[in-house]
């Protein structure tokens, strides 16, 4: 059974990004003036401060850059940083894995998961 | 303009508590500042500035300073960089007496995370959905254990560092705090005791992580003019930096702090380096904080850390580079979480000859401290402080 996670409130500012993402896409944000990609989403690009940002659905593939088991945990669970074929960092959880196999570098495939009272988020499964 | 030689420490002082359910968090504020200014020989009324961060109860400093009845107050400040506050605090407050706009400035700390039974390093929290990166982040629950484990992870991956490395850092830390009769852990361990000890956050054990106490400290920074006047021995602040580091628009980056700028800033202002220091306070919430600090300030290359720390490197009268003489926070203290206060005490201390004698550094002439405030994986604050006896 899935770790029970804090619901996101989704914030105005990133109503296409969680429309979307209710839908079963994952957005990574795109400034349409310097070009490059950045996360998390916000209506201003965080490279170049320019407003024209459009959202480009992920491949949903990636890699481990680095990551934590939490053992103890009364649910245990495994944070990571994942980099996307997109070629943003993302904070989020592995899941359905064995915790002593994973490895930095390793090819990981988007998953989603839901979150009583709150938006499903994505979550990455090895590959 | 620097501050350069414009501000002197002349008040430390650590409360002895280590546990405190009977006293209210301002209390302990109020405990700390009393026993800064008794140590510098001067008094309440002599304060005319106050500077805390969000430990202390109350909208900013404002709650505080009526508590205590500072009466003259005419500079106040409130930044709020976690626990490496403290440490660009008493840049600012040597920023303020350099302009005229205040003689004496108080910093206090204090809390109770021990008597409310936190879990502090492993519970997740509920965050602010008002902060941009909660809703994005809050439910993969990123706490502070994990949060520094990432860059432990990642450290291991690019540069070989190794568990046993990390845990010299430790064992270093706990030969000081066997002198320590306040220190909450006393106990000498060994690299196999840390390595040993149960997995919190992969790769951090449980001995890889600081300590969670009640207590507090406090400062008193003020004017050449005044200082000089005092009967305590000149502790001069020489240089400073501060600096924050984030995500980077997802370009996330965990090799590096923002101790690479906060520290370039510090050598730059004081005319000092590395090797001048004789000793160092560095950050300790875990292991790995101490081995990032040191390759970002200088201390050693890049990935290199890790043989730096090994083999007792970290000792007082061992090694080349004695650290947290005090126990630091692996052992000692981290009041209210927030380790950043205690690193000046301990500086002060050293630098005036007064750390307990078994690792007193001889001749300890300039000594840095440095603070990693909020979490190092995600985003943090960074300041470093280098102070020289007069």
């Amino acid at each position: 059974m899935a770790r029970k996670m804090f619901p996101s409130v989704p914030s105005a500012e990133n109503a296409a990004f969680w429309a979307a993402a209710e839908a079963g896409t994952l957005m990574v944000p795109k400034c349409k003036s310097c070009g490059k990609s950045h996360w998390y989403p916000r209506a201003l690009c965080p490279h170049c401060f320019s407003d024209d940002i459009e959202l480009i659905p992920s491949k949903g593939t990636g890699t481990i850059y680095s990551w934590s088991h939490m053992p103890r945990a009364p649910e245990p669970y495994t944070i990571a940083y994942v980099t996307l074929a997109e070629g943003v960092t993302v904070l989020t959880n592995i899941v359905d894995c064995d915790p002593k196999a994973l490895k930095i570098g390793q090819a990981v495939k988007l998953a989603w998961q839901k979150v009583e009272g709150g938006p499903q988020v994505w979550v990455y499964t090895p590959a | 303009m620097s501050i350069k030689g414009k501000a002197y420490i002349v008040g430390a002082y650590e409360h002895p508590t280590r546990k405190a359910p009977d006293k209210s968090v301002a209390q302990l504020h109020a405990e700390c500042a009393a026993g800064a200014l008794k140590d510098a020989g001067l008094t309440k009324d002599d304060i005319d500035g106050y500077i805390c961060a969000g430990d202390a109860p109350g909208m900013g400093p404002i709650n505080m300073i009526d508590y205590m009845n500072l009466t003259k107050i005419r500079f106040m400040d409130s930044t709020d960089v976690g626990g490496s506050s403290y440490l660009l605090h008493v840049a600012h407050a040597a920023q303020a007496i350099a302009l005229g706009r205040a003689s004496v400035v108080l910093i206090t700390l204090a809390g109770r995370p021990r008597s409310e039974g936190q879990a502090t390093g492993t519970a997740p929290r509920a965050g602010n959905p008002l902060v941009p990166d909660t809703q994005f982040e809050q439910q993969y629950a990123a706490v502070t254990g994990n949060g520094y484990a990432m860059v432990a992870a990642r450290h291991m991956y690019e540069y070989g560092t190794t568990s046993e490395q990390l845990a010299w850092i430790k064992v270093a830390a706990s030969h000081h705090a066997q002198y320590n009769e306040h220190a909450m852990l006393r106990d000498v361990v060994t690299v196999e005791d840390v390595v040993n000890s149960p997995m919190v956050a992969t790769p951090l054990h449980r001995l890889d992580c600081c300590v969670i106490s009640d207590g507090g400290g406090a400062l008193i920074v003020t004017s050449p003019e005044i200082a000089k006047s005092l009967k305590r021995p000149l502790v001069k602040v020489i240089g400073a930096g501060e600096s924050p580091k984030g995500q980077l628009g997802g370009m996330v980056d965990l090799t590096y702090s923002g101790a690479v700028r906060s520290g370039a800033a510090a050598w730059a202002e004081s005319g000092v380096k590395p090797a001048d220091i004789k000793y160092a306070s560095i950050y300790d919430s875990f292991t790995i904080t101490v081995l990032m600090q040191l390759e970002d300030l200088g201390f050693c290359a890049r990935g290199q850390g890790g043989k730096f720390v090994s083999d007792g490197n970290l000792i007082s009268g061992v090694g080349k580079l004695p650290f947290n003489t005090d126990g630091g926070g692996l052992c000692n203290n981290h009041p209210a979480n927030r380790g950043g206060i205690t690193k000046v005490i301990e500086a002060v201390r050293q630098l005036r000859g007064e750390a307990h004698p078994k690792v007193q550094v001889p001749n300890c002439d300039i000594a840095l401290a440095h603070g990693t405030g909020g979490m190092l994986g995600t985003r943090h604050g960074s300041a470093t402080l280098i102070m020289e006896r007069e």
